[in-house]
Protein backbone atom coordinates (compact mmCIF):
# COMPACT_ATOMS: atom_id res chain seq x y z
CA UNK A 1 0.00 0.00 0.00
CA UNK A 2 1.39 3.38 -1.00
CA UNK A 3 1.96 5.73 1.92
CA UNK A 4 -0.96 8.10 2.36
CA UNK A 5 0.31 11.51 3.43
CA UNK A 6 -1.55 14.69 4.28
CA UNK A 7 -0.42 18.30 4.56
CA UNK A 8 -1.68 19.76 7.80
CA UNK A 9 -1.63 23.12 9.56
CA UNK A 10 -1.94 23.05 13.31
CA UNK A 11 -1.47 25.57 16.09
CA UNK A 12 0.34 24.22 19.13
CA UNK A 13 0.71 26.46 22.16
CA UNK A 14 -0.03 29.43 19.93
CA UNK A 15 2.64 28.58 17.35
CA UNK A 16 1.45 27.63 13.86
CA UNK A 17 3.07 24.59 12.25
CA UNK A 18 2.76 23.08 8.78
CA UNK A 19 3.82 19.50 8.27
CA UNK A 20 3.26 16.58 5.97
CA UNK A 21 2.12 13.54 7.94
CA UNK A 22 1.40 9.91 7.24
CA UNK A 23 -2.31 9.08 7.71
CA UNK A 24 -1.61 6.55 10.45
CA UNK A 25 0.57 8.89 12.53
CA UNK A 26 -0.95 9.30 15.97
CA UNK A 27 -1.30 12.83 17.30
CA UNK A 28 0.86 11.87 20.30
CA UNK A 29 3.71 10.74 18.04
CA UNK A 30 3.29 13.79 15.84
CA UNK A 31 3.76 16.10 18.81
CA UNK A 32 6.78 14.18 20.08
CA UNK A 33 8.58 13.17 16.90
CA UNK A 34 7.61 15.76 14.32
CA UNK A 35 7.32 18.85 16.50
CA UNK A 36 9.88 17.63 19.08
CA UNK A 37 7.47 18.52 21.87
CA UNK A 38 8.34 15.46 23.95
CA UNK A 39 6.64 16.77 27.09
CA UNK A 40 3.52 14.89 26.04
CA UNK A 41 4.18 11.39 27.32
CA UNK A 42 3.06 8.11 25.80
CA UNK A 43 2.14 5.39 28.27
CA UNK A 44 -0.33 2.77 27.11
CA UNK A 45 -1.20 3.90 23.57
CA UNK A 46 -4.75 2.67 23.90
CA UNK A 47 -6.50 5.36 25.88
CA UNK A 48 -6.24 3.93 29.38
CA UNK A 49 -3.42 5.76 31.17
CA UNK A 50 -3.98 9.42 30.32
CA UNK A 51 -0.26 10.32 30.09
CA UNK A 52 -0.74 11.69 26.56
CA UNK A 53 -3.62 14.03 27.47
CA UNK A 54 -3.51 17.34 25.59
CA UNK A 55 -6.04 20.13 25.20
CA UNK A 56 -7.65 20.00 21.76
CA UNK A 57 -9.86 22.98 20.86
CA UNK A 58 -10.27 23.72 24.55
CA UNK A 59 -11.08 20.24 25.86
CA UNK A 60 -8.82 17.55 27.32
CA UNK A 61 -8.40 14.53 25.02
CA UNK A 62 -6.16 11.49 24.60
CA UNK A 63 -3.63 12.31 21.89
CA UNK A 64 -2.93 8.59 21.36
CA UNK A 65 -6.53 8.11 20.20
CA UNK A 66 -6.41 10.71 17.45
CA UNK A 67 -4.52 10.93 14.21
CA UNK A 68 -2.31 13.88 13.41
CA UNK A 69 -4.27 14.34 10.18
CA UNK A 70 -7.37 15.05 12.29
CA UNK A 71 -5.64 18.02 13.88
CA UNK A 72 -5.55 19.95 10.60
CA UNK A 73 -6.95 23.42 11.28
CA UNK A 74 -7.22 22.85 15.04
CA UNK A 75 -5.52 24.32 18.12
CA UNK A 76 -3.67 22.19 20.64
CA UNK A 77 -2.18 22.98 24.03
CA UNK A 78 0.55 20.80 25.49
CA UNK A 79 2.51 20.90 28.73
CA UNK A 80 5.19 22.99 27.02
CA UNK A 81 2.67 25.83 26.81
CA UNK A 82 1.94 26.04 30.53
CA UNK A 83 4.88 27.99 31.97
CA UNK A 84 4.86 31.67 30.98
CA UNK A 85 8.66 31.80 30.65
CA UNK A 86 11.82 29.96 31.65
CA UNK A 87 11.88 31.56 35.12
CA UNK A 88 8.30 30.92 36.18
CA UNK A 89 6.01 27.94 36.50
CA UNK A 90 2.28 27.83 35.85
CA UNK A 91 0.26 27.77 39.13
CA UNK A 92 -0.63 24.13 38.39
CA UNK A 93 3.05 23.21 38.12
CA UNK A 94 3.97 25.27 41.19
CA UNK A 95 1.27 23.55 43.21
CA UNK A 96 2.40 20.09 42.10
CA UNK A 97 5.92 20.98 43.24
CA UNK A 98 4.77 22.48 46.55
CA UNK A 99 2.53 19.51 47.41
CA UNK A 100 4.88 16.77 46.15
CA UNK A 101 2.30 15.81 43.54
CA UNK A 102 4.82 13.84 41.51
CA UNK A 103 7.63 11.38 41.94
CA UNK A 104 8.78 9.91 38.62
CA UNK A 105 6.79 12.52 36.71
CA UNK A 106 5.76 10.29 33.83
CA UNK A 107 2.03 10.90 34.30
CA UNK A 108 2.47 14.57 35.23
CA UNK A 109 2.08 16.25 31.81
CA UNK A 110 -1.20 14.41 31.24
CA UNK A 111 -2.44 15.34 34.69
CA UNK A 112 -1.50 18.98 34.24
CA UNK A 113 -3.36 19.25 30.94
CA UNK A 114 -6.39 17.37 32.28
CA UNK A 115 -6.55 19.67 35.28
CA UNK A 116 -5.94 22.86 33.30
CA UNK A 117 -9.07 22.16 31.26
CA UNK A 118 -10.97 21.00 34.34
CA UNK A 119 -10.15 24.04 36.50
CA UNK A 120 -11.00 26.41 33.66
CA UNK A 121 -14.49 24.90 33.69
CA UNK A 122 -14.74 24.22 37.43
CA UNK A 123 -12.76 26.94 39.25
CA UNK A 124 -13.88 25.95 42.76
CA UNK A 125 -14.07 22.16 42.77
CA UNK A 126 -14.68 19.96 45.81
CA UNK A 127 -12.58 16.87 46.53
CA UNK A 128 -15.02 14.52 44.82
CA UNK A 129 -14.99 16.59 41.63
CA UNK A 130 -11.19 16.67 41.61
CA UNK A 131 -11.02 12.90 42.05
CA UNK A 132 -13.58 12.38 39.28
CA UNK A 133 -11.59 14.68 36.98
CA UNK A 134 -8.39 12.76 37.78
CA UNK A 135 -10.01 9.35 37.24
CA UNK A 136 -8.69 9.08 33.70
CA UNK A 137 -5.04 9.58 34.64
CA UNK A 138 -3.03 6.74 36.13
CA UNK A 139 -0.21 7.51 38.56
CA UNK A 140 1.78 4.59 39.95
CA UNK A 141 3.93 6.62 42.38
CA UNK A 142 2.01 9.09 44.47
CA UNK A 143 -1.16 7.34 45.55
CA UNK A 144 -2.97 10.44 44.27
CA UNK A 145 -3.36 12.11 47.69
CA UNK A 146 -0.71 14.72 46.97
CA UNK A 147 -2.06 15.33 43.49
CA UNK A 148 -5.50 16.05 44.95
CA UNK A 149 -3.88 18.42 47.46
CA UNK A 150 -1.95 20.09 44.63
CA UNK A 151 -5.11 20.60 42.62
CA UNK A 152 -6.92 22.19 45.56
CA UNK A 153 -4.00 24.57 46.00
CA UNK A 154 -3.81 25.26 42.26
CA UNK A 155 -7.53 26.02 42.12
CA UNK A 156 -7.11 28.50 44.96
CA UNK A 157 -4.09 30.14 43.30
CA UNK A 158 -5.84 30.34 39.93
CA UNK A 159 -8.87 32.02 41.53
CA UNK A 160 -6.74 34.84 43.00
CA UNK B 1 1.74 -0.19 18.96
CA UNK B 2 1.05 1.72 15.78
CA UNK B 3 -1.86 1.31 13.40
CA UNK B 4 -1.31 -0.50 10.11
CA UNK B 5 -1.26 1.81 7.08
CA UNK B 6 -4.57 3.04 5.73
CA UNK B 7 -5.96 5.74 3.50
CA UNK B 8 -7.47 8.65 5.44
CA UNK B 9 -10.30 10.72 4.03
CA UNK B 10 -11.74 13.66 5.95
CA UNK B 11 -15.30 13.63 4.62
CA UNK B 12 -16.44 17.00 3.32
CA UNK B 13 -20.03 15.95 2.70
CA UNK B 14 -22.32 13.17 3.88
CA UNK B 15 -22.74 12.06 0.26
CA UNK B 16 -18.98 11.67 -0.11
CA UNK B 17 -18.76 9.65 3.12
CA UNK B 18 -21.61 7.31 2.11
CA UNK B 19 -20.26 6.89 -1.42
CA UNK B 20 -16.86 5.88 -0.08
CA UNK B 21 -18.42 3.43 2.38
CA UNK B 22 -20.50 1.89 -0.42
CA UNK B 23 -17.37 1.59 -2.55
CA UNK B 24 -15.09 0.05 0.09
CA UNK B 25 -17.76 -1.73 2.17
CA UNK B 26 -16.22 -3.63 5.12
CA UNK B 27 -12.74 -2.47 4.11
CA UNK B 28 -13.68 1.06 5.21
CA UNK B 29 -14.52 2.27 8.69
CA UNK B 30 -16.15 5.49 9.76
CA UNK B 31 -14.09 7.44 12.27
CA UNK B 32 -16.26 9.34 14.76
CA UNK B 33 -14.79 9.87 18.25
CA UNK B 34 -12.39 7.01 17.69
CA UNK B 35 -12.30 6.12 21.37
CA UNK B 36 -13.08 2.44 20.70
CA UNK B 37 -11.87 2.18 17.11
CA UNK B 38 -8.42 3.73 17.48
CA UNK B 39 -7.32 1.48 20.38
CA UNK B 40 -8.23 -1.57 18.28
CA UNK B 41 -6.29 -0.04 15.37
CA UNK B 42 -3.29 0.60 17.63
CA UNK B 43 -3.40 -3.08 18.61
CA UNK B 44 -3.89 -3.92 14.91
CA UNK B 45 -7.00 -5.87 15.78
CA UNK B 46 -8.72 -3.62 13.23
CA UNK B 47 -6.93 -2.80 10.00
CA UNK B 48 -9.23 -0.82 7.73
CA UNK B 49 -7.98 0.03 4.24
CA UNK B 50 -9.83 3.31 4.32
CA UNK B 51 -10.74 5.48 7.28
CA UNK B 52 -13.58 7.90 6.58
CA UNK B 53 -13.38 10.69 9.14
CA UNK B 54 -16.89 12.05 9.70
CA UNK B 55 -15.82 14.63 12.30
CA UNK B 56 -16.01 17.46 9.74
CA UNK B 57 -19.74 16.65 9.27
CA UNK B 58 -20.77 18.77 12.23
CA UNK B 59 -24.47 18.62 11.27
CA UNK B 60 -24.44 15.06 12.57
CA UNK B 61 -23.94 16.41 16.10
CA UNK B 62 -26.55 17.76 18.48
CA UNK B 63 -29.81 16.97 20.18
CA UNK B 64 -33.14 18.14 18.79
CA UNK B 65 -36.80 17.66 19.59
CA UNK B 66 -38.41 15.47 16.94
CA UNK B 67 -41.91 15.15 18.41
CA UNK B 68 -43.54 16.35 21.64
CA UNK B 69 -42.42 13.18 23.37
CA UNK B 70 -39.12 12.31 21.71
CA UNK B 71 -35.69 13.70 20.94
CA UNK B 72 -33.16 12.76 18.33
CA UNK B 73 -29.49 12.67 19.22
CA UNK B 74 -27.14 12.96 16.25
CA UNK B 75 -24.54 10.23 15.85
CA UNK B 76 -21.63 12.66 16.18
CA UNK B 77 -22.88 14.11 19.48
CA UNK B 78 -20.02 13.86 21.94
CA UNK B 79 -20.65 12.61 25.45
CA UNK B 80 -18.88 15.65 26.85
CA UNK B 81 -21.49 17.85 25.15
CA UNK B 82 -24.38 15.74 26.47
CA UNK B 83 -22.90 15.94 29.96
CA UNK B 84 -22.76 19.74 29.82
CA UNK B 85 -26.20 20.16 28.21
CA UNK B 86 -28.99 20.81 30.78
CA UNK B 87 -31.50 19.26 28.35
CA UNK B 88 -29.93 15.85 28.98
CA UNK B 89 -30.88 15.81 32.66
CA UNK B 90 -34.38 17.07 31.85
CA UNK B 91 -35.24 14.90 28.84
CA UNK B 92 -32.92 11.91 29.15
CA UNK B 93 -32.35 11.41 32.89
CA UNK B 94 -31.26 7.80 32.39
CA UNK B 95 -28.45 8.90 30.07
CA UNK B 96 -27.60 11.82 32.36
CA UNK B 97 -27.10 9.43 35.25
CA UNK B 98 -25.09 6.94 33.19
CA UNK B 99 -22.69 9.40 31.53
CA UNK B 100 -20.21 9.68 34.43
CA UNK B 101 -19.82 5.88 34.30
CA UNK B 102 -18.79 5.93 30.64
CA UNK B 103 -14.99 5.86 30.66
CA UNK B 104 -13.24 9.08 31.72
CA UNK B 105 -13.70 12.80 31.06
CA UNK B 106 -11.06 12.88 28.30
CA UNK B 107 -12.72 9.93 26.54
CA UNK B 108 -16.17 11.50 26.87
CA UNK B 109 -14.87 14.77 25.42
CA UNK B 110 -14.16 12.91 22.21
CA UNK B 111 -16.41 9.84 22.22
CA UNK B 112 -19.74 10.01 20.40
CA UNK B 113 -23.08 8.34 20.98
CA UNK B 114 -23.19 7.06 17.39
CA UNK B 115 -19.73 5.53 17.55
CA UNK B 116 -20.53 3.93 20.90
CA UNK B 117 -23.76 2.40 19.57
CA UNK B 118 -22.30 1.26 16.24
CA UNK B 119 -19.38 -0.36 18.08
CA UNK B 120 -22.02 -2.40 19.95
CA UNK B 121 -19.87 -3.57 22.82
CA UNK B 122 -22.24 -5.54 25.08
CA UNK B 123 -20.27 -4.31 28.11
CA UNK B 124 -20.87 -0.69 27.16
CA UNK B 125 -23.54 1.38 28.89
CA UNK B 126 -25.25 3.19 26.01
CA UNK B 127 -26.43 0.16 24.02
CA UNK B 128 -28.20 -1.16 27.15
CA UNK B 129 -29.77 2.26 27.77
CA UNK B 130 -31.01 2.69 24.21
CA UNK B 131 -32.44 -0.83 24.40
CA UNK B 132 -34.08 -0.09 27.76
CA UNK B 133 -35.62 3.09 26.32
CA UNK B 134 -36.78 1.24 23.17
CA UNK B 135 -34.89 3.75 21.05
CA UNK B 136 -34.90 3.78 17.27
CA UNK B 137 -31.81 4.20 15.14
CA UNK B 138 -31.66 5.78 11.69
CA UNK B 139 -29.28 4.28 9.20
CA UNK B 140 -28.43 5.88 5.88
CA UNK B 141 -26.60 4.70 2.79
CA UNK B 142 -26.42 5.66 -0.87
CA UNK B 143 -29.45 3.36 -1.28
CA UNK B 144 -31.63 5.33 1.11
CA UNK B 145 -32.47 5.40 4.79
CA UNK B 146 -34.27 3.17 7.28
CA UNK B 147 -35.17 3.10 10.95
CA UNK B 148 -34.08 0.15 13.06
CA UNK B 149 -35.57 -0.63 16.47
CA UNK B 150 -32.94 -0.99 19.19
CA UNK B 151 -34.20 -4.54 19.80
CA UNK B 152 -33.20 -5.41 16.22
CA UNK B 153 -30.02 -3.32 16.10
CA UNK B 154 -27.72 -5.20 18.47
CA UNK B 155 -27.34 -8.65 16.93
CA UNK B 156 -24.15 -9.88 18.62
CA UNK B 157 -20.97 -8.87 20.38
CA UNK B 158 -19.59 -5.90 18.41
CA UNK B 159 -22.15 -6.68 15.70
CA UNK B 160 -25.11 -4.57 14.59
CA UNK B 161 -27.81 -4.79 11.96
CA UNK B 162 -26.06 -2.06 9.96
CA UNK B 163 -25.24 -3.13 6.40
CA UNK B 164 -21.63 -2.59 5.24
CA UNK B 165 -22.63 0.52 3.29
CA UNK B 166 -24.75 2.12 6.04
CA UNK B 167 -23.93 4.88 8.48
CA UNK B 168 -25.70 5.31 11.80
CA UNK B 169 -27.10 8.85 11.59
CA UNK B 170 -29.02 9.42 14.82
CA UNK B 171 -30.93 7.76 17.61
CA UNK B 172 -34.47 8.68 18.61
CA UNK B 173 -35.33 8.36 22.28
CA UNK B 174 -38.48 9.05 24.31
CA UNK B 175 -38.24 12.05 26.65
CA UNK B 176 -38.96 11.51 30.33
CA UNK B 177 -42.65 12.05 31.07
CA UNK B 178 -44.22 13.35 34.28
CA UNK B 179 -44.67 10.54 36.81
CA UNK B 180 -41.77 8.62 35.35
CA UNK B 181 -38.47 7.74 36.97
CA UNK B 182 -35.20 6.35 35.75
CA UNK B 183 -32.10 4.98 37.39
CA UNK B 184 -28.76 3.76 36.15
CA UNK B 185 -26.42 1.79 38.40
CA UNK B 186 -23.30 -0.18 37.74
CA UNK B 187 -20.53 -1.97 39.57
CA UNK B 188 -17.01 -1.78 38.20
CA UNK B 189 -13.57 -2.46 39.61
CA UNK B 190 -12.46 1.13 39.17
CA UNK B 191 -14.21 4.33 38.18
CA UNK B 192 -14.48 4.45 34.41
CA UNK B 193 -13.78 0.77 33.84
CA UNK B 194 -16.25 -1.34 31.95
CA UNK B 195 -19.03 -2.49 34.24
CA UNK B 196 -19.03 -5.91 35.85
CA UNK B 197 -22.77 -5.43 35.46
CA UNK B 198 -24.78 -2.29 34.73
CA UNK B 199 -28.55 -1.86 35.02
CA UNK B 200 -30.71 0.78 33.34
CA UNK B 201 -34.32 1.08 34.59
CA UNK B 202 -37.17 3.31 33.51
CA UNK B 203 -40.54 3.24 35.26
CA UNK B 204 -43.79 5.09 34.59
CA UNK B 205 -46.73 5.31 37.00
CA UNK B 206 -50.42 6.07 36.50
CA UNK B 207 -52.66 8.20 38.75
CA UNK B 208 -52.99 5.34 41.25
CA UNK B 209 -49.23 4.86 41.35
CA UNK B 210 -49.56 1.65 39.41
CA UNK B 211 -46.77 0.89 37.02
CA UNK B 212 -47.87 1.45 33.43
CA UNK B 213 -44.46 1.04 31.87
CA UNK B 214 -41.26 -0.60 33.01
CA UNK B 215 -38.10 -1.18 31.01
CA UNK B 216 -34.99 -2.87 32.35
CA UNK B 217 -31.77 -3.10 30.34
CA UNK B 218 -28.42 -4.55 31.34
CA UNK B 219 -24.86 -4.22 30.11
CA UNK B 220 -22.10 -6.83 30.27
CA UNK B 221 -24.80 -9.41 30.91
CA UNK B 222 -24.53 -11.43 27.69
CA UNK B 223 -23.42 -11.46 24.05
CA UNK B 224 -25.53 -8.38 23.39
CA UNK B 225 -26.99 -5.70 25.64
CA UNK B 226 -29.92 -7.38 27.39
CA UNK B 227 -33.54 -6.25 27.62
CA UNK B 228 -35.11 -8.09 30.55
CA UNK B 229 -38.57 -8.51 28.99
CA UNK B 230 -40.17 -10.85 31.53
CA UNK B 231 -38.95 -8.79 34.48
CA UNK B 232 -40.14 -5.55 32.85
CA UNK B 233 -43.57 -6.97 32.03
CA UNK B 234 -43.97 -8.44 35.52
CA UNK B 235 -44.20 -4.93 36.96
CA UNK B 236 -46.86 -3.50 34.64
CA UNK B 237 -50.27 -2.99 36.25
CA UNK B 238 -48.93 -3.31 39.79
CA UNK B 239 -47.91 -0.92 42.52
CA UNK B 240 -44.20 -1.47 42.86
CA UNK B 241 -43.29 -2.64 46.35
CA UNK B 242 -40.69 -4.94 47.83
CA UNK B 243 -42.44 -8.10 46.60
CA UNK B 244 -42.65 -6.85 43.00
CA UNK B 245 -39.06 -5.65 43.06
CA UNK B 246 -37.73 -8.95 44.39
CA UNK B 247 -39.73 -10.84 41.78
CA UNK B 248 -38.39 -8.65 38.98
CA UNK B 249 -34.81 -8.99 40.27
CA UNK B 250 -35.25 -12.75 40.27
CA UNK B 251 -36.51 -12.68 36.67
CA UNK B 252 -33.55 -10.50 35.67
CA UNK B 253 -31.14 -13.03 37.15
CA UNK B 254 -32.75 -15.68 34.95
CA UNK B 255 -32.63 -13.46 31.86
CA UNK B 256 -28.91 -12.63 31.96
CA UNK B 257 -26.15 -14.79 30.58
CA UNK B 258 -22.92 -13.09 31.63
CA UNK B 259 -19.62 -14.32 30.32
CA UNK B 260 -17.57 -14.22 33.50
CA UNK B 261 -13.99 -12.91 33.61
CA UNK B 262 -11.00 -12.70 35.93
CA UNK B 263 -12.76 -9.77 37.62
CA UNK B 264 -16.05 -11.53 38.32
CA UNK B 265 -17.39 -15.04 37.90
CA UNK B 266 -20.66 -15.62 36.04
CA UNK B 267 -22.33 -16.40 39.34
CA UNK B 268 -21.14 -13.16 40.89
CA UNK B 269 -22.25 -11.18 37.83
CA UNK B 270 -25.68 -12.80 38.03
CA UNK B 271 -25.87 -11.96 41.73
CA UNK B 272 -24.90 -8.34 41.05
CA UNK B 273 -27.51 -8.14 38.28
CA UNK B 274 -30.21 -9.01 40.81
CA UNK B 275 -28.94 -6.65 43.50
CA UNK B 276 -28.54 -3.71 41.13
CA UNK B 277 -31.94 -4.34 39.53
CA UNK B 278 -33.62 -4.20 42.93
CA UNK B 279 -31.80 -0.99 43.87
CA UNK B 280 -32.38 0.66 40.49
CA UNK B 281 -36.07 -0.27 40.39
CA UNK B 282 -36.56 1.05 43.90
CA UNK B 283 -34.88 4.35 43.02
CA UNK B 284 -36.71 4.69 39.68
CA UNK B 285 -40.06 3.98 41.38
CA UNK B 286 -39.40 6.51 44.14
CA UNK B 287 -38.39 9.12 41.57
CA UNK B 288 -41.56 8.44 39.57
CA UNK B 289 -43.68 8.79 42.73
CA UNK B 290 -42.08 12.13 43.40
CA UNK B 291 -43.09 13.03 39.86
CA UNK B 292 -39.58 13.77 38.70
Amino acid sequence: MATDTHDISVTVNGTPYRRSVEARLLLSDFLRHDLLLAGTHVGCEHGVCGACTVIFDGVAVRSCLMFAAQADGHAIETVEGLAPDREHLHPLQESMRDCHGLQCGYCTPGILMTMKAFLAETPAPDDAQIREALSGNLCRCTGYQHIVEAMKLAAERLRR
Amino acid sequence: MKPAPFRYVAAQTLEQALKLKAEYSDEAHFLAGGQSLVPTMNFRLTQPSVLIDINPLTKLAGMRTSAPDSVRVGALTRYGKLERDPATARDLPLIHEALPHIAHPQIRNRGTIGGNLAHADPASEMPAIVLALAGKLRAQSVRGERWIAAADFFVGALTTALEPDEMLMEVELPVAKPRSGACFLEVSRRRGDFAIIGVACAVGLDEDERCNIARIGLCNAGETPIFAAAASESLVGRQIGKLEIDEAADLVQRAVDPGGSIHASKEFQRHIAGVLTARALNAANERARRGH
